[in-house]
């Protein structure tokens, strides 16, 4: 009898395993496959285009090669975005749940007004966005209603760059943040346990001063100095991304916050706890599996980012790039799809980065339960 | 009429279908309307399917026609820049039908220019069918701000520069830039100028590299011209740079001649009194072109309406229905320039007259390959403002798209 209900099953997602293992894990083998390849240039949209195998030729061009800077200047741009986007659109949906919490009055007027952006697509945003911040128009000229001279800051077309970094030295850089990650993380931890707080602080301080010290010793990535960081372009868009999503993460924490029994508020407050000690020390702690399903869900929006930036900048446009945007460019426009290929694995492998230990972390949960 | 004896194309009545593809649209959507009128008078019979997908220089119809291509359903016409984007793209591909016999049986060996032939074919055949011509070094401006200012149209660049400092303390932008594409389209002017005609053919043919002293002095300028351009120019559109010009708060503009149909056209002005004109500095005598053309790809739904289509592009008509509202002037060498402003006749004096060549930005000299590199490189120099890298990153990406040993 169970090994019938077992064999049935079986059988009903016999359909859906096959689908995604040829969809999904298929072709992201075939990706894979592809972007080992020489596919591109001319003749590459022949009926059969000729494919040689070069192994990891491509990835090597798009890190270290001389025309890969449009690339690299993607990826970092694409971090300091997720970083911003994430502390953005996690804090200000934060805030606004916390505010509707409390009941005010006209709630539910509110919570529409605050999700509404999230039913737009990202090229509506993107072109609302754009005539916000166009230099002469929208956001500069705010000021000019209340009798003041208009902005003259270019949100879109800045060539400020900030933060910046040689990629030249890209593994001293990527050493110093391990170690910053290692010793906070040290601090954090010190009060429950000071042998671990022992055990993560010394090798961060060891790691962040060598890197210091012996840091002209390593290896570097590149021939020359390439510098890039965050360019304050990326600042308008950042804001569009965070104005379509924080209304999202706030229904999140709301949905959070909604679901702790007003008995647990009640007898906190009664133990005299104010409104910020409740927030602080009962309700953010119990909704913090929202916490983690918001930044896997925004980090990996922020890493297809594509339509909202086309449609505020444009293509070709290193200040605002971005690897998706790149990737497209780089396929459908130049032919160059091994090299296509290769961009959308890295972007495979970072947004896996952050999915593997979130999957890996509610696995072992379900199976403790 | 040429049509109504020409045997392959009206031998019987048509019927059915005809889809065009384009990137035609709205300030240029009258004149490919025009086009379609045209075509319909003639065969009343097929239903004319306008798929346009704007955005301009073709930026997003590109990628739509090459899913569409490499899906198995092409569209039975679509517009493609002549030259090297179209033969190093579709034609390197075999995707593409030879026009050869087309082109034979309508007597347009006789009535385009050699020179255009030449470059719209291959020892193979002939690949597509020019509707139109453009030219690329333009300067534009707006006589009565001039003469207001007192400043007089450069003839080049040393004029300009001479004349820069003065508009910016007077807060007018000397040069009106926009978006990325229309820095590579400066960019080919200012490097015109640099190298002058017979290098700028050299660099193409692979016989001049891009790290060579011209091409390093081709990048020096053009770091030079941008000093004097708008800060926010990566977020303007070509039609708001043009309009800087026109409003006054910009003297001058560099952009093709379709800026003169949005200037006549879409602002109402008067080309000559409106809006000036003169060919970019440093490039007097000399004519960059680039042309619109469509080809017709291997197997597509309804061969003949195409066939059809391909012979109202090419006829004196066709062309002349299409290029005043354009704003461009007719490929053919038979065209009733009555019907042209005094934009369009001047151009169309020029183009007999003047030394003939090739635009980059618009595909008339190297592939797409080429095309999209050369936009990071451009994005590069945007940064860096480093003269040497970018003719080195030119040299490489011409090295790898087969343009360059």
């Amino acid at each position: 009898m169970r090994n019938q209900d077992r064999v049935k099953a079986f059988l009903t997602l016999l359909p859906s395993i096959v689908l995604i293992a040829i969809f999904v894990y298929g072709f992201i083998g075939n990706t894979f496959w592809l972007s080992m390849t020489d596919w591109g240039g001319v003749g590459a949209l022949a009926e059969n285009p000729v494919k040689n195998i070069i192994g990891f030729g491509n990835y090597v061009e798009l890190f270290t090669g001389f025309l890969g800077g449009g690339f690299r200047q993607d990826l970092v741009n694409a971090v300091f975005y997720s970083v911003m986007l994430l502390a953005g659109a996690i804090g200000i949906g934060l805030i606004l749940a916390m505010l509707l919490d409390n009941k005010p009055k006209g709630e539910a007027f509110f919570r529409t007004v605050f999700l509404y952006p999230m039913s737009l697509s990202f090229i509506v945003t993107g072109t609302i966005w754009r005539w916000m911040l166009a230099p002469q128009g929208g956001v500069n000229i705010l000021p000019t209603y209340a009798g003041f001279e208009p902005l003259q800051y270019s949100w879109l077309s800045s060539s400020t760059t900030v933060l910046t970094f040689d990629w030249q030295n890209l593994l001293q850089v990527a050493i110093y943040l391990v170690a910053a990650v290692l010793i906070i993380w040290g601090f954090l931890t010190i009060r429950s346990s000071q042998r671990r707080a022992l055990w993560l602080l010394v090798p961060g301080v060891v790691a962040g001063a060598g890197a210091w010290i012996w840091g002209d010793l390593l290896p570097k990535t590149l021939f020359m100095e390439e510098m890039h960081g965050f360019n304050t372009a990326t600042i308008g868009i950042i804001m569009a991304t965070i104005w379509q999503y924080s209304g999202y993460t706030m229904a999140l924490y709301l949905a959070g916050f909604t679901g702790i029994s007003q008995d647990l508020r009640d007898a906190a407050m009664l133990d005299g706890a104010t409104t910020a000690g409740y927030y602080r020390h009962i309700a953010l702690p119990l909704v913090k599996p929202i916490t983690i399903s918001a930044v896997i869900i925004l980090s990996h929006i922020s890493l297809k980012m594509f339509d909202l930036i086309f449609a505020m900048t444009g293509p070709d446009n290193a200040e605002t790039g971005h690897p998706a945007l790149n990737m497209y460019l780089t396929t459908f426009r130049a032919n160059d799809f091994a090299k296509g290929a290769a961009i959308a694995i890295i972007l495979f492998l970072i947004a896996a980065t952050f999915i593997i230990p979130y999957m890996v972390s509610s696995y072992k949960q379900r199976r403790t339960r | 009429m040429l049509l109504a004896v020409s045997p392959v194309v009206q031998a019987k009545e048509l019927s059915g279908d005809l889809e065009i593809f384009s990137w035609w649209a709205g300030d240029e959507g009258p004149a490919l309307q025009a086009l379609i009128d045209k075509y319909n008078e003639e065969n009343p019979g097929v239903k004319v399917i306008n798929a346009t997908v704007t955005g301009g220089s073709g930026v997003n119809a590109k990628a739509v026609l090459k899913t569409r291509m490499l899906g198995g359903e092409p569209p039975d016409s679509f517009q493609v820049h002549a030259g090297q984007e179209l033969i190093g793209t579709w034609v390197e591909a075999d995707r593409m039908e030879d026009l050869t016999p087309l082109f034979k049986e309508q007597g347009w060996m006789d009535v385009f220019p050699e020179g255009l032939i030449k470059n719209i074919g291959t020892k193979d055949g002939i690949w597509s069918v020019p509707v139109n011509i453009h030219r690329s070094n333009v300067i534009w401006y707006s006589p009565e701000k001039l003469q207001e200012w007192g400043v007089q149209p450069p003839a080049t660049w040393d004029e300009f520069f001479a004349v820069a400092p003065e508009l910016q303390e007077k807060g007018i932008v000397p040069l009106a830039l926009a978006q990325n594409w229309t820095a590579n389209h400066l960019w080919e002017s200012v490097a015109l100028a640099s190298m002058g005609p017979e290098k700028w053919d050299a660099l193409w043919a692979g016989e001049l590299a891009f790290d060579s002293a011209e091409g390093v002095a081709a990048w020096e300028l053009f770091g030079k011209v941008l000093e004097y351009t708008n800060k926010d120019a990566s977020s303007l559109s070509w039609q708001q740079a043009t309009d800087m010009v026109v409003d006054g708060r910009a003297a001058f503009n560099v952009m093709g001649d379709w800026a003169a149909g949005y200037m006549s056209t879409t602002k109402k002005l008067v080309p000559g009194s409106g809006f000036g004109w003169a060919a970019s500095p440093g490039t007097t005598g000399e004519f960059m072109f680039l042309a619109d053309s469509f080809g017709l790809p291997k197997g597509v739904k309804n061969r003949d309406n195409a066939m059809a289509w391909l012979a109202i592009l090419g006829s004196r008509e066709g062309s002349d229905a299409f290029n005043p509202l354009k704003g461009s002037i007719s490929a053919r060498k038979d065209s009733e320039l009555g019907l042209y402003n005094n934009y369009g006749k001047s151009a169309a004096v020029d183009f007999s007259k003047n030394i003939i060549v090739g635009s980059l930005a618009h595909g008339v000299t190297a592939n797409e390959g080429f095309m999209n590199d050369f936009a990071s490189v451009m994005e590069m120099f945007l940064k860096s403002r480093n003269a040497e890298t970018a003719a080195k990153a030119a040299q490489q990406i011409a090295v790898k798209n087969g343009i360059s040993k």
